[in-house]
């Protein structure tokens, strides 16, 4: 089998595209994750973020998120049409800082918690979760 | 306005004063992404429920927003303390304007 020239250019356009295509979806979570730090960049550690390593269904995966002290949580799903899931805000009368919900994953992607904790610190945890049938029933 | 949205709730009947209870909710809801297409290939309009609160004797327990990414029927676990007796309020707030309410009471001895 041989290619054209024009062939060979196209070939080329659509490499470059799917290429770049993984960066854009990154930068949407990354704008997202510093829309709720309002620019500051998260730490480590304090956050404790649980989610199947395999999910089998991407329609309903079971995630668990908890950060001792935190004033609010958000989270995030890199690989998804819109990034951002939940943001839970704890009130007063919160027993620990935890939530468990269930989210739609497009495909394999990473999944990013962000705490703000009561003195306005950040911190993250990221987990990637690998996904057999995508959510979003397309 | 979504079809047969029941809210069901599950918080223990009675607790010992300041103790720390988990409480499970779940609201049955499309909750329809924005991002599914029909037959014809056109995109469904999204509508889903946005936002989701919990209150105890008017005090603040959890104030959720939600976005499309929540799975259908959602469901949310947390905690509460629960320093007397009372009543928790939960209120799902829909895209649609529609707001569903659920009320429980807990007993503290």
């Amino acid at each position: 089998m041989t290619f054209s020239r024009r062939q060979t250019l196209l070939l080329a356009l659509g490499a470059s595209a799917a290429a770049v295509l993984p960066f854009r979806a990154s930068a949407a979570v990354e704008d997202a994750i510093a829309e709720f730090t309002g620019g500051a960049t998260p730490g480590e550690g304090g956050i404790t973020l649980t989610a199947p390593e395999i999910a089998e269904n991407g329609n309903t995966v079971p995630i668990e998120v908890s950060a001792p002290g935190a004033a609010a949580i958000a989270l995030f799903a890199a690989g998804n049409p819109t990034p951002g899931v939940a943001t839970f805000n704890f009130g007063p009368l919160a027993g620990a800082h935890m939530a468990s919900t269930r989210i739609r994953l497009a495909g394999t992607q990473d999944i990013v918690a962000v705490a703000r904790m009561a003195d306005g610190s950040f911190v993250q945890a990221r987990q990637e979760v690998k996904v057999t049938i995508g959510g979003c029933g397309g | 306005m979504a079809e047969n949205v029941t809210p069901r709730v599950r918080v223990p009947r009675d607790a010992s004063a300041g103790e720390v209870i988990t409480i499970k909710t779940l609201i049955s809801h499309p909750m329809e992404s924005g991002q599914r297409r029909d037959g014809d290939g056109n995109q469904i309009p999204r509508s889903i429920i946005n936002r989701f609160t919990c209150d105890f004797n008017g005090e603040n327990v959890l104030d959720a927003t939600f976005e499309p990414a929540i799975s259908t029927n959602p469901f949310l676990e947390f905690q509460a303390t629960v320093p007397e007796s009372g009543t928790f309020v939960f209120t799902w707030y829909d895209d649609d304007g529609s707001v569903y309410t659920e009320e429980k009471e807990i007993a503290v001895s």
